[in-house]
């Protein structure tokens, strides 16, 4: 399938302004239920992480160095003051493990390009779980099954844009098609980067270790502030080379047991 | 807003902030609270303008900035003082716009004498009424209004969310002295009143540094003038304190020295609160008030049509149709009954016998004074300031009826509020009897919202009400039907009004349901044949035609909902005249003659806006022209014109009297012609300017109940408490802390403090604190940050804790009220509480519930 014709997200979280109208917009859609009530401590963020019920999730990142924090010195964002704000959700791989692993065939790729799990034909063995290397995909507590963004599969068919992007005021959430919003990233880099050097696009390069994201972001700081893999690879990537090496071994086994047998001195 | 420029209205529209090169946002937190609008500051960003946010927190919307500037809170008008002297003595202001649009030049009355030398007090205190005398604050040799003398101090001076224009004044009797040389002319005055508000006193009071100071005032004078426009964006942070109007006024004077009003991309943004607020003082909720800012009638000195008409209304400018607005609103409440022989029925209005707002009348109830309560669209038990008050006031009704979607604590306070926990009021000793009403969602009723920048937008039900719930119109409109039903035979005068109320309405569907459309077709009005009318020029004195409100009259032109009008953006002009329909005239920006010169060419081809045509002899543009279109922009009116053929055609301020901006407020305001910077009710910090720590006039309510904390020399409150909301949760939380979806992304009350604020009082992040004023002590967990900024004050440091005060005991996400902390002391112009700025102390752990 083409960049052309495969559909996704390029999250600009340089226009996030953290306002989580991705994360009620997914929920209400997709029919998900809260996660729980408690205060995490941790920034603006209570939901944490996304998980088989959190499909959009918006990281709430604190930089303020002691240097810039000065009593009577203003902080601005020049200063280095930054509350970064970035809205997380499923990569939709270029080359999926989860869909690699799943052995009921619940995962599948759409005609968009975009990696759906089916509710009523994953049986939740959770295979695919460890599978992802971003640790998006998981089983929900409340039905056992796995899930994870479908890229609102249902309003892709009815030609509409996912739940997210329609809610995000602030075009953070780009949804088109990956050709374009490719090159459309490449140049707010080019724009960003003139003002912020640490501005760097993720999951855009199909040479990476999963081909490429179909949800790709601009960031403006390393991945990892943001909770999110530096170099993520397929974890399957291996498993050609796993199943190669089996079958030699099995080949060499099999041979090995047929020289016996035809070797062997006939008892009889 | 309604005393500097004639209405009390945003001045310009969201969109317009992508042609701003500037953005002060100041007082408002507005991408947390107006996510939405916000894109249009992020699209200015995106177009290279500089995105400034001035506020006691690091917030959501400083994030997003180009310079963030911490501030103590309470300190706004010192900051834009600042600014106002950074302008002048550096001749930065816009003179031909400043000498034109604004009383700039008016020589003011000799006798007036300046905070600066009565150490806070301007000339005329009263000590004994509390009041100002403003005569003393009057144009120079301008005959003083019959009634001016006493308007600041008994009537209504009508401003900022009551949104009234400036008061009546003679035109064109004003002296001007336009090289603004005199010493007494207005830019002289003021340039006086603001000379001590220098960087460095300045940088002292805010807790900043004299060069941000300086850098914020740069960067809005380097983007204003011809080519450039810079926008003020606020909200309720400038509004919520004991001189939180003339917060306003001090932007409204910035604006009017650069030359922003009136031209794109530039303006004060007001920001209501929620989705109709502009529409509830547009056709007011407010005691003080008729539709279209049309003050309410008092006891006494209006007992006739014409002294009413005589006392409020203008010689000059479009108030000076006051007479027929009113008479028009009249026809429209009681149709036919209203006869000329009757004052079209002005004796039925009720009248007002002296501060009915919330507050007062919250404690008149405590008071045993108030027998019933309607408690519609808000929930005071916790939205309000000093919750445990107004619980226990409640607890003094006999009946109180509670409309909303669910049952809010204001409905529920008598068997599980915080004074039950406590034992301080029993459950069977509250006499009060609660009728709770299910209310009808937004989207189960059709209406129209007037949202913010007085855009009027219908929206359609897109779902029956289930069970008992009753959209506010039903219900209304059948409990008038009951109450006329019972009154059918009562002779009592008292019970004519209501007998005489025009009250048909057209209803449908099984549960009689009334048409909406048909209210707003009488809001818009008609003509004697019943025709619905297109302007507010249409009406008339004589009572041959009705109008709801006149500001709206245009909206149901040709008979067609305009506010149903849905063109999308992209398929027209950015102005986008053509989605919903703004008040007044389907106007975006107001007073938009401004964006042309005096001769009526625009200052700019990169700002042009409205223009005057000389081939056409009339004004054009982008928007609708905020000037009688075909008056030549040199027209200058004979002495004894009237209403608007008094205004020259180089006036754009047409709701004014004279035509301009007012810089200068000769009246209107109970506090004062020019803002000054006084100390917050409850401050830890002195006031460094003046002997007068706050502003004289506000309004205080010593009493046992509504305890103050001790003044700044005290330790025992030492840290400024500041209250606010998150884009998570809506004010009261009624709406939202009852959601799922919206619970879990802001489950807990909590509280913001810095690292420093929490090593000193051993707090830690994620752990509790109780808060504690001489209101109450709540508990809240703890967030420890450092977007929170300790302040150098003179040679201490100021720490601030900021509150969301969301949070109430009903719901999925429950927990204290922040409003409990705060006390009861009020803007003395808008009856607004002082919710921005108080004192507090705070401890680690949880607190007592013994």
């Amino acid at each position: 399938m083409t960049l052309e014709t495969r559909m996704g997200f390029f999250t600009d979280t340089t226009l996030c302004i953290g306002c989580k109208a991705c994360e009620v917009a997914c929920k209400e859609w997709n029919q998900l239920p809260a996660d729980g009530y408690e205060l995490s401590g941790q920034s603006y963020d209570n939901t944490g992480a996304l998980s088989g019920t959190t499909w959009r999730h918006v990281a709430f990142v604190e930089q303020f160095d002691g240097e810039a924090h000065d009593l009577i010195a203003p902080i601005s964002f020049e200063d280095g003051g930054r509350w970064l704000m970035s809205s997380d959700v499923c990569k939709h791989c270029t080359h999926a493990a989860c869909l690699d692993v799943c052995p009921t065939g619940a995962l599948f790729r759409t005609e968009f390009g975009t990696v759906v799990v089916q509710d009523d034909i994953c049986n939740g063995c959770g295979y695919c779980v460890p599978a992802c290397p971003f640790g998006v995909i998981d089983r929900r507590p409340d039905t056992g099954r796995a899930a994870k963004c479908t890229l609102c599969y249902d309003r892709l068919k009815d030609g509409q844009k996912p739940a997210c992007a329609k809610a995000c005021p602030t075009e953070s959430i780009q949804f088109g098609n990956l050709s374009e919003l490719r090159e459309r990233a490449q140049k707010r880099l080019e724009k960003v980067g003139t003002i912020d050097a640490r501005a760097q696009l993720y999951g855009a390069d199909t040479n990476d270790g999963v081909g490429g994201f179909g949800a790709f972001f601009l960031l403006t700081d390393d991945p990892e502030v943001y909770g999110l893999p530096p170099s993520p690879r397929v974890t399957t990537r291996d498993l050609p080379g796993m199943w190669k090496s089996a079958a030699l071994a099995g080949a060499a086994l099999a041979a090995a047991i047929v020289l016996c047998t035809v070797g062997a001195p006939n008892g009889e | 807003m309604g005393t500097s420029f004639g209405r009390g209205g945003a001045t310009t529209f969201q969109q317009d902030l992508q042609n701003a090169d500037c953005i002060l946002i100041m007082g408002s937190n507005m991408a947390e609270n107006h996510p939405v609008g916000f894109q249009w500051v992020m699209e200015a960003r995106e177009r290279g303008a500089t995105i400034i946010h001035v506020d006691p927190r690091f917030t959501r919307t400083s994030a997003v900035c180009n310079f963030y500037l911490p501030i103590r809170a309470g300190s706004d008008i010192a900051f834009l003082g600042g600014i106002i002297h950074y302008i002048l003595e550096n001749r930065r202001e816009f003179t031909e716009y400043v000498v034109n649009y604004t009383n700039a030049p008016v020589i003011i009355d000799e006798r007036f004498q300046d905070t600066e030398d009565l150490d806070g007090f301007f000339s005329g205190w009263d000590a004994e009424q509390n009041a100002y005398d403003i005569q003393s604050w009057q144009y120079k040799d301008m005959p003083v209004h019959a009634a001016a003398g006493h308007r600041a101090r008994d009537t209504a001076a009508v401003s900022e969310a009551t949104g009234g224009h400036g008061h009546p004044i003679a035109h064109h009797d004003a002296v001007c002295d336009e090289t603004l040389q005199d010493p007494n002319c207005v830019f002289q005055l003021l340039r006086k009143h603001f000379q001590r508000y220098t960087p460095e006193t300045v940088s002292q009071i805010c807790g900043i540094t004299p060069a941000a100071l300086e850098r914020v005032a740069k960067l809005l004078c380097d983007n204003s003038g011809r080519e450039r426009t810079a926008a003020f964006v606020y909200s309720v942070g400038w509004t919520q304190h004991t001189v939180g109007v003339q917060y306003i006024r001090a932007a409204a004077i910035i604006q009017l020295l650069l030359g922003n009003i009136g031209r794109p991309g530039g303006g004060i943004m007001a920001l209501r609160g929620h989705t109709s607020i502009q529409g509830s003082t547009d056709i007011p909720t407010l005691y003080d008030l008729l539709p279209g800012y049309i003050p309410m009638p008092q006891a006494g000195p209006h007992d006739d049509l014409q002294t009413f008409l005589d006392h409020h209304a203008s010689k000059t400018g479009f108030w000076a149709h006051m007479d027929a607005y009113t008479v028009s609103l009249l026809k429209a409440y009681f149709g036919d009954a209203a006869t000329p022989e009757n004052q079209f029925g002005f004796g039925w209005l009720p009248r007002i016998t002296g501060d009915h707002s919330h507050y007062q009348t919250m404690l008149d109830m405590l008071d045993g004074k108030v027998n019933g309560f309607f408690c519609v669209g808000e929930n005071p038990a916790v939205g309000s300031a000093h919750g445990g008050l107004q619980r226990r006031a409640l607890a003094k009704l006999d009946w109180l009826v509670v409309r909303d979607l669910v049952e809010i604590e204001s409905a529920s306070f008598w068997y599980d509020g915080p004074e039950i926990e406590s034992g301080r009021l029993k459950s069977e000793e509250i006499k009060t009897e609660v009728f709770f009403l299910p209310a009808a969602a937004h989207t189960e009723k059709e209406g129209s919202f007037t949202n913010t920048q007085r855009l009027l937008q219908w929206h359609h039900q897109a779902a029956k009400p289930c069970g008992d719930c009753q959209s506010d119109l039903d219900f209304y409109y059948h409990l008038g039907k009951c109450i006329q039903e019972k009154l059918r035979d009562s002779t009592e005068p008292r019970d004519r009004a209501i007998k005489a109320l025009a009250w048909e309405y057209a209803t449908h569907g099984e549960r009689a349901e009334v048409d909406a459309q048909a209210v707003l077709a009488e809001i818009n009005g008609t003509d004697a044949n019943g025709r619905p009318l297109s302007s507010y020029t249409q009406l008339q004195v004589d009572g041959s035609t009705a109008c709801g409100c006149w500001i709206y009259c245009g909206v149901f032109a040709d008979g067609i909902n305009r506010a149903a009008s849905r063109t999308p953006g992209i398929d027209q002009h950015w102005v986008a005249p053509d989605w919903g329909w703004a008040w007044p005239a389907n106007r975006r920006i107001l007073y938009n003659r401004a964006s042309a010169d005096p001769d009526g060419r625009p200052w700019s081809e990169r700002k042009k806006y409205v223009w005057w045509d000389k081939q056409k002899s009339e004004w054009t543009g982008y928007d609708s022209p905020d000037f009688e279109l075909r008056k030549n922009p040199h027209y200058e009116p004979p002495r004894d014109a009237r209403a608007e053929a008094a205004l020259g055609g180089a006036e754009p301020f047409i709701m004014q009297a004279d035509g301009i901006g007012w810089i200068w407020a000769p009246g209107g305001l109970r506090d004062g012609p020019l803002p000054t910077h006084y100390e917050p009710q409850e401050s830890p910090v002195a006031n460094m300017l003046y002997a007068q720590g706050s502003n004289p006039v506000r309004q205080e309510f010593e009493r046992l109940e509504n305890p103050y904390n001790a003044p700044a020399t005290s330790d025992d409150f030492p840290y400024i408490i500041t209250t606010y909301r998150l884009t998570e949760h809506h004010t009261a939380g009624g709406m939202t802390r009852t959601l799922p979806h919206l619970s879990e992304l802001q489950p807990e009350f909590f509280c913001e403090v810095s690292p420093e604020l929490a090593a000193e009082r051993g707090l830690h992040n994620g752990g509790w604190a109780t808060l504690v004023t001489s209101r109450a002590a709540i508990e809240a967990r703890v967030l420890v940050t450092k977007r929170m900024t300790p302040l150098r004050i003179g040679n201490r440091t100021i720490h601030q804790v900021g509150i969301p005060y969301h949070w109430g005991y009903k719901g999925i996400s429950v927990g204290d009220s922040g409003n409990d902390l705060l006390p009861i002391a009020l803007d003395p112009n808008v009856h607004i509480q002082e919710s921005k700025a108080a004192t507090c102390d705070i401890r680690s752990g949880r607190r007592s519930r013994a």
